[in-house]
C-alpha cells in the first residue's frame, strides 16, 4: 500500500497555511528502466481532495508533470486552530490514500 | 476476484462516459471537472489542452503572479507558486508549455481557499510556465520562463 502522507497546517493571521507532502513515484509512463530498457508504466496521482472539518476547500487534478513525491501548498481563510484538515488522493491505478491533521 | 482490477475497470468506464458526455455537449467541461479531465491532460500541445479545459483565448493579466526560479538546474523538481489577485478566482491551471503533455495540474478552489497554490513540477526543457486562472467565467493568464539545464521528463 501507499506510504503515509505528511500534512502540516498552521495559522498565519486568519489564514490557515496548509502544506502537504505525498509519497508517490509519479511515473509518467515515458521513462525507461535503466536496467531492462523497458518503459516504466505510468503511475501517478490524478485527483487530490482537501477538506476542512468535512467541507471541501480544494480539488486538484494532477497530470504526469507533477514531481515525484508531490508537494502541495494552499491557504484557507476562515479556518481556525483546532480545525481538522483532511487530504486524500487517488492515482491512475485506483490506489488511494488519506491523511488528517489538526491546524496548529 | 481481484478487487483492484474491478475498480480500475469501473474507473475506466466511468471516465469514458464523462468523455462521451463532454463530446456530446451534454456536460460543460467545467461540470465534468470532478472526474480527472482526460481531454485536458492528454493533449500534446497547449491549444488542445486549453480546449480540453474549456478555456478559449485567456486574457493576459498582470494580476497573476508566478513565482518560479529563472534557472532550474534540475527539471525533475521545479518549485512553482501561483498567486492570483483577480477577485473570484475559482480555478488555477498550471502548464509547462514544452512538456510532452503541457497541462501539469488544475486546482479548483472552494470555501475560504485563497487564490494561491504552491507545488513542484517536472519540466522537460526550457519553457514558459503558464498559469490560467478562471474567475467568474472569464479566463486570465500569465507566464514566466524557466530555463532548464537538465530535463526532468523521461530518461
Amino acid at each position: 500500500m501507499a506510504e503515509p502522507m505528511k500534512i502540516r497546517a498552521t495559522m498565519a493571521g486568519d489564514v490557515a497555511d496548509v502544506k502537504v507532502l505525498m509519497n508517490h513515484p509519479m511515473e509518467t509512463g515515458s521513462r525507461k528502466d535503466a536496467k531492462t530498457g523497458q518503459l516504466v508504466p505510468a503511475h501517478f496521482i490524478q485527483e487530490v481532495t482537501a477538506t476542512i472539518n468535512g467541507a471541501k476547500v480544494l480539488e486538484a487534478n494532477f497530470g504526469t508533470g507533477i514531481s515525484k513525491n508531490p508537494y502541495l501548498g494552499f491557504k484557507v481563510k476562515g479556518a481556525k486552530a483546532g480545525d481538522k484538515v483532511n487530504v486524500s488522493w487517488v492515482d491512475n491505478t485506483g490506489d488511494k490514500n488519506t491523511a488528517e491533521a489538526t491546524i496548529g | 476476484m481481484n478487487a483492484l482490477r474491478r475498480n480500475v475497470l469501473k474507473g475506466a468506464t466511468g471516465a469514458g462516459a464523462v468523455a462521451v458526455a463532454v463530446a456530446a455537449g451534454l456536460l460543460k467541461p467545467t461540470q465534468a471537472l470532478a472526474a480527472w479531465n482526460k481531454a485536458a491532460f492528454e493533449p500534446k500541445n497547449m491549444a488542445d489542452a486549453l480546449k480540453g479545459l474549456g478555456v478559449s483565448s485567456p486574457v493576459d493579466s498582470k494580476d497573476i503572479i508566478i513565482k518560479a526560479p529563472d534557472i532550474a538546474e534540475n527539471g525533475a523538481v521545479v518549485p512553482v507558486e501561483v498567486t492570483s489577485k483577480i477577485p473570484g478566482t475559482s480555478q488555477i491551471a498550471l502548464f509547462a508549455e514544452k512538456n510532452t503533455t503541457p497541462l501539469v495540474a488544475t486546482f479548483d478552489l472552494m470555501g475560504g481557499t485563497q487564490p494561491y497554490v504552491s507545488t513542484r513540477i517536472k519540466m522537460g526543457a526550457t519553457a514558459l510556465v503558464r498559469a490560467v486562472c478562471t474567475a467568474e467565467g472569464k479566463s486570465y493568464t500569465a507566464a514566466k520562463e524557466v530555463k532548464v539545464t537538465i530535463g526532468g521528463c523521461g530518461g
